[in-house]
């Protein structure tokens, strides 16, 4: 019954994702098992609104998932990485090792050949990067212990699949020629070249990426953002992923591990937080397609057909992988919680399994008899992840689980600046200097490319983007800040920056430059106690300083002058009060002029005189000097 | 010739009529540097280092201020409070003001007879200069009688240019060293010195 065409798919999809995570998200289940049950919902097996085409479109996106490496590479810098070394090589070799051992010798055991049990386990011995890591994002456990571990195996697990892949038409029974390849590792570059070429393309490769993340990117970015044209740094971004993701599959490198150095070469750049928000909804709307394209291919022909043997190989694969797991983060020294959350995380099936059957079916190493229903298998134990996630989150964490996790993540949240500091220009630069200079490190965003690549090459933090952007504010941190410090010199964007954080970040402390009455109005409107008038207290300086030159002692010029200030702060507030009185909204030059006669007239009422009565001897010399003149 | 460094404090100073008088002619007086403290810092911010090497180089202290509540103005407090550093005013290593010379010229409101068991102060100025004499004591310096200038409440313009010339005289015979310390420590007040010498 459904159709074809470009726009209806479309709307079946977006449909789908709209209706079915807000009401995932509202049971507690997370967007992945949202997505998931939307594309079982309409898959050819339930609502049958999307058919055949949906391997195409899993295919389309998988695509998100290079995005969101790249993504994590971003946030990763690379000294980070170099921390992760031990737990890459070490967890994720021995989980894959291990697996694949134990999928292998369960498979001769049940009669089939050494090589298809091999492939077998190799394939399955992997785990998926898309529903794993999306879900510890969305549940903040990427920083924890756990999920740092889960991620380095999910990285080993990434780069392992180039040799799998090669390995793989080797296994074959003979006849089918090596590197035929499917559709998804096509002709590339370097086939036919020598192993020793290939490795040498593939370093050379890898070694251009991180020399132009280095020296080129950031130039270019910097031209392209000069323009000051949004949608053509977004086009930027995007032809940066594809092109490194095109590009590594020519060499024969996974594009999401490319995509992934990519990120971590960049990670350091200024342009790291507006690349992140550029790609960001790309990679969300491409990850939900490929979560509803994996639930809509769930075969469930395939499982009705026999129902007690894909349930016993879901539970089978499950089981076995968990306990590698957990025993491998024990071996490891994990904590209880983490080692929970690690195990259960990363206990399924993956991506790559889809492509890795079909590619051995083809090279004939595992009959499709076989592989079809395995693939049903890793289709559901993905599905379950959610799931059982949630089950160790909600059932199993709070009755075993110990109290530190709380403690330990906290640890581990890198480098997050108390304050952020919108603007970096007059205002902007010397409050961050002044709290430099006391020990505060500041985040700062700026607008101006020029500004920004000078500042960072002075060491600051400095990021490019539009700081009235809620998703430029988060990427910032603004969820972990506590003060926001608008320093911009334009009272629209000011207030859009304000706008924008009190919406989303309610306790973030604000503090906002105005230029002059009239934007400072609108800000104690929208909220904003502390409010600063960018010449207020230089025309004060120097008003003290004109007394001063006129015989005015210093002090009493000084007392004078915070006074005024405090009297003209006052009366600012009273002001904007008092708008919202006058039914007649009287705007502009003539508000401004009103003004000004009201506060004259209150100041030569009462601000001129002399209020320091403690150093004032006239009512003394009235009470004492007679008494002393008369004794 | 000895050197002396008067630090002048009074915060409403353009209010002063007894101050402003007696300090007329100080500052161009020779051997002598005045230090007006609320003019230097207005702000409070006072320059610690700039401040002790001032009283490096000189030999007599003088603190000159009204007597507000029976203590200095609080310009001065905090110039103690900053300036006499440990380990530089005080302390085993804190030598700097060795043997300096130090005494205040005040003014009061109250007459000669309020500072007594019997006037409505009933403590004597030189009781309530204790928390400074101590201070002065601690810093090693020798602790002069205080030069006072009474009743400023009620006090003539002709009697404040007596106080002004007596006290600039009794500066000048301490800058030319024609000054008998010894005579003077036995004092209440270093006015008696004058009279004595009168």
């Amino acid at each position: 019954m459904h159709e074809g065409g470009f726009f209806y798919q479309a709307f079946v999809y977006l449909s789908a994702a709209v209706v079915s995570v807000p009401v995932a998200k509202r049971l507690g289940l997370g967007s992945v098992l949202g997505y998931l049950i939307a594309g079982i919902i309409i898959g050819p097996f339930a609502l049958g609104l999307v058919g055949e085409e949906g391997q195409d479109v899993m295919h389309f996106a998988e695509f998100g998932v290079v995005m969101m490496l790249f993504l994590i590479g971003l946030e990763l810098q690379p000294a980070l990485l170099w921390k992760l070394r031990v737990p890459i090589l070490g967890l994720g070799g021995l989980q894959v090792g291990l697996t694949s051992a134990l999928i292998l010798g369960a498979g001769i055991a049940f009669g089939l050949a050494w090589q298809t049990a091999l492939a077998l386990g190799l394939t399955l011995a992997l785990s998926s990067t898309a529903i794993v890591l999306q879900t510890l994002n969305e549940k903040g456990l990427m920083k924890t212990a756990g999920g740092q571990n889960a991620f380095s195996v999910l990285l080993f697990q990434d780069i392992a699949v180039i040799p799998i892949l090669a390995v793989m038409p080797l296994l074959a029974s003979g006849h089918v020629a090596a590197g035929s390849g499917d559709g998804h590792h096509a002709v590339t570059w370097v086939e036919g070249l020598p192993i020793w070429a290939q490795t040498g393309v593939v370093l050379g490769v890898v070694v251009m990426i991180v020399l132009a993340g280095q020296y080129l990117i950031s130039p270019l970015f910097r031209i392209i953002a000069r323009t000051r044209l949004r949608e053509i740094f977004t086009a930027a971004a995007l032809l940066l992923v594809i092109g490194i993701a095109l590009l590594m599959t020519q060499v024969g490198l996974s594009p999401a591990l490319g995509t992934f150095l990519a990120g971590v070469v960049l990670a350091q750049s200024e342009y790291r937080h507006e690349l992140e928000t550029d790609i960001e909804p790309f990679k969300g709307l491409l990850l939900g397609l490929f979560f509803i394209a994996v639930g809509a291919s769930i075969d469930f022909n395939l499982i009705a057909a026999d129902p007690l043997l894909i349930t016993q190989l879901v539970i089978a694969l499950i089981l076995l992988k968990f306990v590698v797991l957990f025993v491998t983060g024990k071996f490891f020294r994990m904590s209880l919680d983490n080692n929970l959350l690690f195990a259960f995380a990363l206990a399924q099936g993956g991506e790559f399994a889809f492509v890795l059957f079909s590619f051995a079916v083809q090279n004939q190493v595992i009959p499709p008899a076989v592989a079809n229903p395995l693939i049903a298998v890793v289709a559901v134990s993905m599905a379950l992840t959610p799931l059982l996630m949630l089950i160790n989150e909600k059932l199993i964490q709070p009755r075993f689980g110990t109290t530190e996790k709380a403690a330990r993540a906290a640890d581990e949240i890198d480098e997050q600046s108390k304050v952020i500091i919108a603007g970096f220009g007059r205002v902007g630069s010397t409050v961050g200097r002044f709290l430099q200079a006391n020990g505060v490190q500041a985040t700062y965003l700026d607008i101006d490319p020029d500004n920004v690549d000078l500042l960072r090459k002075m060491g600051l933090k400095v990021f490019y983007g539009d700081a009235s952007r809620h998703d430029l504010l988060h990427a910032a941190g603004a969820g972990e800040a506590e003060l926001l410090i608008v320093a911009v010199d334009d009272p629209v964007k000011t207030l859009a920056i304000v706008e924008t954080a009190r919406k989303h970040y309610p306790n973030l402390k604000i503090m906002a430059r105005s230029v002059g009455w009239t934007d400072s109005y609108d800000l104690l409107d929208a909220g904003i106690g502390d409010v600063y008038r960018e010449t207020l207290d230089s025309a004060l300086r120097m008003a003290a300083d004109a007394l001063h030159r006129l015989g005015f002692r210093r002090h009493q010029a000084m007392r004078a002058v915070k006074t005024f200030r405090r009297h003209d702060e006052r009366y600012l507030r009273e002001l904007a009060a008092m708008r919202h009185d006058s039914k007649a909204l009287i705007r502009g030059a003539r508000q401004r002029i009103e003004d000004l006669e009201k506060l004259m007239q209150e100041e030569s009422e009462n601000v001129g005189k002399h209020k320091d009565l403690g150093w004032d001897a006239t009512t003394l010399i009235e009470e004492y000097g007679k008494m002393q003149s008369d004794s | 010739m000895k050197k002396i460094l008067i630090i002048f404090a009074h915060p409403a100073f353009q209010k002063s009529r007894v101050n402003a008088r007696l300090i007329e002619g100080l500052a161009q007086m020779e051997g002598i540097t005045f230090h007006d403290l609320y003019q230097a810092y207005p702000e409070f911010d006072i320059d610690i280092a700039a401040e002790q090497q001032l009283l490096t180089g000189h030999d007599v202290i003088v603190f000159h201020h009204p007597f507000f509540w029976y203590s200095t103005p609080a310009l001065l407090k905090e110039w103690q409070d900053l300036v006499l550093e440990h380990g530089w005013a005080y302390g085993s290593q804190g030598n700097q003001l060795n043997d300096k010379w130090f005494f205040n010229i005040i003014t009061t409101g109250g007459g000669a007879a309020a500072y007594s068991q019997q006037g409505y102060n009933f403590y004597t100025i030189r009781q309530l200069l204790a928390p400074i004499e101590q201070t002065a004591r601690l810093c090693k310096m020798v602790f002069l009688p205080p030069y006072v200038v009474h009743g400023t409440h009620a006090i003539t313009p002709e009697e404040i240019e007596a106080y002004r010339e007596k006290g600039q005289r009794l500066l000048t015979m301490i800058r030319d060293g024609d000054f008998d310390l010894a005579a003077a420590m036995q004092l209440q007040y270093l006015n008696d010195y004058m009279k004595r010498s009168d």
